[in-house]
This record gives C-alpha cells, sequence and structure tokens, in this order.
C-alpha cells in the first residue's frame, strides 16, 4: 500500500515495525507527510495514531524501519540529538500535558525561557500575544488544572507553537469536547497551516472536522497506512477503509452534517460490525 | 517558576532553623568548639595512655588549653604524644602532665600541672615528668587485692 | 524456582545498574547547567517544610520514649545521670538520622515519586522532551537534590526536638536533675564521632531517598496503576535500603 516517493514529503515512514509484547501495532508501515498541508490521520482506538507521532518527536523508536523527519534519518538518533530535530517540531498532547505546577503563561514562556535569550518583558509579550492568538487572554495567571478541557488544549496549542515550529504533531484535538470547541480548535489549526504554512499532522477519529481539514488523510488499518487525498479515499473501494467510514459516519451522523448517503450506496452487503 | 515571597521566606527560615539545630549539636553537645590560639608543640611521654586519642583535650586546672594531635610508639615502645598548645601559655621546665578521666567512664584527657621553675619550656620540647593512664581494670584490680575481697 | 531466582537476581541487577546511570544523569544535570534555584526552593519547601510537623512531632515522641524506657533500666543501678548518655547517644547516632529518614521517605519520597509519575502518565514528561527539555534535567534533579539537602536539615530538627522530648520527659516527669541531664549527654557526645557521623548518615540518605523517589517515578508505567506502584515502591524500597545502608554504615563508621 505504499506509494510512489514522493520528493515533498517533509516526514517519512519506511517500513517501520514495532511490537509492543507480542502485539503488532505496525507491520512494514510505509507513508509520507507533505510539507506544508494538513494530514490527519484515522483509525480506531489502538490502530496506532498517538505511537505514530510520538514517533516523528522521537518518542517511541520503532524495531525496524526508518523515520525521516526534514531529510534526517532520526531512527538511531541520540537524545541530545533529537532535541535539535525537536526544536522544529511542536507538539500537542490529547491531554495538553502542560505542567501543572506552572501557571498557564509560565508554561507557554516555558520553550522561551529555555532555549532563547529573551528579557523578561520580551517574553511576557510574547506569551501575551500567543495566548491571545488562541484566545486565552485572560488566563495566563490560572493554573491548568483550573482549565477546562477545551481550555487546557488550547492553552497547549499556545505552547507549542510559541517557538515558531516547521512542524506540528497534534493528538487527538478533539476528543472529549463539545461541538463549539472542537470548531474552535478545528479553526486554530487550519489557521496556523494557512498562514505560518506549518506541516500539520493531526490524528482524530472524528470524521467531520477531519474531513473538513484534511490536505491528505492517512488511514491506520492493520498495522499499515492507506494514504491519500481525501477524494481518492474516500472514492476508493477498499473494504477496510470502508468500513471504518461506515462506522464512523453512522456515529457522527446523526449530530454532524456529514453527509453519509454516497457512503451508504457504496455499502453492498450488509455489515454485522456496523453497530459498534 | 513565578516568584512566591511568602515560599522563599519561609524556606529560608526552615533552611536557617536546621542550620542553626546542625550548629547547636555540633558546638554545644559535640565539644567543637574554637579552641583558642594553637601552635606551641609539646611532647609527652606515656607508659600507658588508655583510649587517649588525637584531639583529645589537653586542660591546665580544667580549662582547655588545646589537644593531643598525635600518638605513636617511640623507640623504647612508649605512647609518644604530640600536643598543641596556646602560645600564650608560659609553661615552666618542670611542668607535668598527666592523663586523666573525665568521671568514672568518661573520656580520657592531658591535664597538665605547672612547676614552680624559672626556665620556660620551648615549641618542641619534651614534658618530663608524665603520669600515664590508669585503667578502671587495674584500679578494679588494685581495689579488689587491698580489701582482700578475692577470698584467698 | 532456581531459575526464578535467577531471573529476579538479574532483574535487581538491571535495576542497580540503571539506577546508578540514572544517579549520573542526575550529578551531571547538577553540575552542568545553571542551578534552578526556584525550583529547588520550591521542591524544598514540598520535601522538607511540609515534612517538618511529622518530623518534630515525631522527634519529641521519640526522644520522651527513650527517656522513660531508659530511666526505668538505669535507676535499677542507681545510673539515672546517664539518661543524658542514653538519649543523647542514641537519638545522634542511631534515631535521628535513620527516623527522619523513614519518615521524610514515607511523606516527600512518596509525594515526589507520586508527581514525577503522574506527569509521565499525563505526559506532561513526554511535553517536556518535545521542547527539548530533558525531564531528568528540569524536574527530576531538582527534587533529588532538594530531599539531599533538606535530610541533614530534618535530621537536625528531629535531634534536637528528641532531646527536648527527652529531657523534658526525664526532668518533668521523672525528676532526674537537669543539669546532670545535660552534663551527661554533653560529656558523652563526641563531635566527630557522633555529631558528624550522624549528619553523613543523614546526607547519605537523603541521596538514597532522592534517588530511589525520583527513579520509581520516573520509570513508572503511565497508568494510574502505574502511579500507586510508584508511591508505594518508594516507601518499601527507600526504607529497606535506608535500613540497609545504616548497617553498613555503622560497620564502617566502627560501632
Amino acid at each position: 500500500m505504499s506509494e510512489p516517493e514522493e520528493p515533498e514529503f517533509r516526514i517519512a515512514f519506511d517500513g517501520v515495525s514495532l511490537k509492543r509484547g507480542e502485539r503488532v501495532i505496525f507491520d512494514g508501515l510505509s507513508c509520507g507527510f507533505p510539507r506544508g498541508r494538513v494530514s490527519v490521520v484515522l483509525g480506531g482506538s489502538g490502530a496506532g495514531k498517538s505511537t505514530l507521532i510520538r514517533m516523528i518527536g522521537g518518542l517511541q523508536r520503532p524495531d525496524s524501519g526508518s523515520v525521516r523527519v526534514a531529510e534526517q534519518d532520526i531512527t538511531g538518533f541520540s537524545e541530545r540529538e533529537l532535541f535539535k530535530v525537536r526544536d522544529r517540531i511542536g507538539m500537542l498532547f490529547q491531554g495538553g500535558a502542560l505542567l501543572d505546577s506552572m501557571t498557564v503563561a509560565e508554561n507557554v514562556a516555558l520553550p522561551l525561557r529555555e532555549h532563547t535569550r529573551l528579557a523578561e518583558m520580551d517574553i511576557e509579550s510574547e506569551v501575551d500575544r500567543r495566548l491571545v492568538a488562541v484566545g486565552l487572554s485572560d488566563t495566563g495567571h490560572l493554573y491548568p488544572r483550573e482549565l477546562s478541557g477545551g481550555m487546557s488544549r488550547r492553552a497547549a496549542l499556545a505552547r507549542a507553537i510559541v517557538m515558531d515550529p516547521e512542524i506540528l504533531l497534534v493528538d487527538e484535538p478533539f476528543s472529549g469536547l463539545d461541538p463549539i470547541n472542537v470548531r474552535r480548535i478545528e479553526a486554530l489549526l487550519v489557521d496556523l497551516n494557512r498562514h505560518l504554512d506549518l506541516t500539520l499532522i493531526v490524528t482524530s477519529h472524528h470524521m467531520a472536522s477531519s474531513l473538513r481539514m484534511a490536505d491528505r488523510l492517512v488511514f491506520m488499518v492493520d498495522g499499515i497506512a492507506i494514504a491519500g487525498p481525501p477524494d481518492d479515499l474516500l472514492k476508493s473501494a477498499d473494504e477496510r477503509i470502508v468500513e471504518f467510514l461506515i462506522a464512523e459516519s453512522d456515529s457522527f451522523a446523526e449530530h454532524h452534517e456529514l453527509d453519509v448517503t454516497p457512503l451508504m450506496d457504496r455499502r453492498t452487503t450488509p455489515d454485522r460490525r456496523k453497530n459498534s | 517558576m513565578k516568584r512566591s515571597p511568602l515560599r522563599d521566606l519561609i524556606v529560608g527560615i526552615f533552611v536557617l532553623c536546621g542550620l542553626v539545630s546542625i550548629g547547636y549539636l555540633s558546638i554545644e553537645l559535640g565539644g567543637l568548639y574554637y579552641s583558642g590560639p594553637a601552635g606551641f608543640k609539646l611532647i609527652a611521654t606515656f607508659d600507658e595512655v588508655g583510649d587517649l586519642k588525637p584531639r583529645s583535650a589537653v586542660v591546665i586546672a580544667g580549662v582547655r588549653v588545646g589537644q593531643v594531635v598525635s600518638i605513636e610508639l617511640d623507640d623504647i615502645l612508649r605512647a609518644r604524644c604530640e600536643l598543641d598548645v596556646d602560645p600564650n601559655l608560659e609553661l615552666d621546665v618542670e611542668t607535668s602532665a598527666a592523663i586523666k578521666t573525665a568521671g568514672l567512664l568518661g573520656e580520657k584527657f592531658i591535664a597538665l600541672e605547672p612547676g614552680g621553675s624559672d626556665e620556660m619550656l620551648e615549641s618542641g620540647d619534651e614534658i618530663d615528668r608524665t603520669v600515664s593512664a590508669l585503667s578502671i581494670e587495674s584500679l578494679v584490680g588494685k581495689f579488689v587485692n587491698d580489701t582482700g575481697l578475692e577470698g584467698d | 524456582m532456581i531459575e526464578n531466582m535467577g531471573y529476579r537476581s538479574l532483574v535487581v541487577l538491571e535495576h542497580l545498574g540503571k539506577i546508578a546511570q540514572f544517579a549520573l544523569r542526575i550529578v551531571v544535570c547538577l553540575l552542568g547547567r545553571p542551578y534552578r534555584i526556584r525550583r529547588i526552593v520550591a521542591d524544598v519547601y514540598d520535601a522538607g517544610v511540609l515534612s517538618l510537623p511529622v518530623v518534630c512531632l515525631s522527634g519529641v515522641v521519640v526522644g520522651g520514649t527513650l527517656s522513660l524506657l531508659g530511666y526505668t533500666t538505669l535507676v535499677r543501678f542507681g545510673a539515672e545521670e546517664a539518661l543524658g548518655a542514653l538519649v543523647g547517644l542514641s537519638v545522634i547516632r542511631e534515631l535521628g538520622p535513620v527516623l527522619t529518614a523513614l519518615l521524610v521517605t514515607g511523606r516527600a519520597g512518596s509525594a515526589i515519586a507520586a508527581e514525577i509519575a503522574t506527569m509521565v502518565t499525563t505526559e506532561q514528561l513526554d511535553g517536556l522532551r518535545m521542547m527539548s527539555v530533558d525531564p531528568v534535567d528540569f524536574v527530576v534533579s531538582p527534587k533529588a537534590l532538594a530531599l539531599l539537602i533538606v535530610m541533614p536539615l530534618l535530621a537536625g530538627l528531629f535531634i534536637v526536638f528528641a532531646l527536648m522530648g527527652g529531657y523534658g520527659v526525664a526532668v518533668g516527669l521523672l525528676g532526674v536533675d537537669g543539669g546532670s541531664f545535660m552534663a551527661s549527654m554533653e560529656g558523652s557526645v563526641k563531635f566527630w564521632n557522633d555529631v558528624i557521623g550522624s549528619f553523613s548518615k543523614a546526607i547519605t540518605f537523603g541521596a538514597l531517598t532522592g534517588l530511589i523517589a525520583t527513579y520509581r517515578g520516573y520509570i513508572s508505567e503511565p497508568t494510574a496503576a502505574g502511579v500507586s506502584a510508584a508511591t508505594t515502591g518508594t516507601v518499601v524500597v527507600g526504607s529497606v535500603a535506608i535500613l540497609i545502608c545504616d548497617f553498613f554504615l555503622n560497620g564502617f563508621w566502627g560501632v
């Protein structure tokens, strides 16, 4: 299922395998993520979406195969070498991963304090600017535990982009959020991609927003990835994709504006797994 | 980390209290105190030093004036002690040194007792008159012998 | 059975190796970078100031108990003046550093392990890594150093409170003469053997607890069960390690 090598890939997986205990997570996975685009990684829970993202950040090493980030094979990198790569990557974790011993402003300021020699005043104004950008202008003095889920995710987003990364990895930004917050974060991410030319990689099982955002979809199924432009993939007859789409669209169709009728038409046989 | 003056103050007070308690233990209980000026060396040789150790006190009339620097065997297998005492003291050549015990089972120390000569000791001189340590065993033995408790 | 024992001892050996490596990383972080004073102060507050009540209270109680027990024995020989020496020596040489270390392990060590383990679970440490910040440098080292700083200070306070408790019981309750209590204590406690020995122990235990608590938190599984395992593990392994270490220190120091 690997596709022809395209030169503009910013991040490329090549034959990556990973086992956790007896469970195979990746089985020769190959795929690429184009520069300056929004790629959405879809897959059921346990399909390895988060693992994929953690591998790009070097938090998880593959058993075999290679991961290339910004023209470097990071597979064998030491922690120190990885730090150089990570300077170009921002990551938004599923729970936000804000340090809960620090205020929101201190969290956002942390990368600046650690890696730049900016004066305290400049740091504060930069932090303010970022917090305004994510719509959290008056929350700098709060601690992460005082924020709602959507707010802490936006604060974490502010921290992830404060060093102006080239690549932004976003793990499950929509899980557990109400539709308004989903829209808000979705808009923020798309905005970032448009204005900063970020290479954006988002994992999600939220079909509606994924389809709205994605320039490229990556389906994680059975330890491999099926990647391509959304239109192509949605029309594809690959059984595994169809199955996933139907299951997902059933659960979201009632609440979201996604039109599932074309998908329904493609379903040839009644599927027992529909009621998942 | 945001500065929080109250917490800093509390931590400061805490560290201070800890240091004061360590200081109290060291100085008041441990007997580590400024031992006054030193640098005047004396040698005293004893037949028996008991458990006298380096850093044991040297006193005159119960006042600490210095300490034992080293204890080693000399050529004729006697214990040769080097003492370091206050150079401002004027000790004459008839000064005697005795090893005494604080209390019944306490610490051994060297007590100096000035004599009546006009000739003064120089640094590095040897004290001729010495009284060795009495060990509790020999004392008990003596006591038992004298009172005939051994029962013959 | 024997196979199992072999496997288990290999696991222990592997952990020992990893702990040594981890300790080295902490030392390198502490030497290499400008000190994170603000974080260290915060951690000293958490580990030290918050442990103060339990340490002081335990000190008073332990000192009082020693006085009571010692008195009943000594009074039979008419040696109740030696009570000061008994309380002073046992508290300074043994009980002070060891009990303080056990209390701090239970109070602060477990809290540190739980906090680091929670940071693992909530991906906060991974978050730091993704910001090119070494979690050992940013989170672990200040906490380990804080425990090292705090332990001798708390041991000192424990000892002083224990002596106060002992004095209070002896003089106030048992009618021992206060002057002879203090004199016997001052006469028997030696700076080099007892006081220095005591604080060397406290510093060693501080390093040990700091290392075990941070290591156990750092390697915990990213689950709620992982957090609780890290907490329990720190208290159990830390306490046993302190007692074993105390045994060998006593041996080396020459009882």
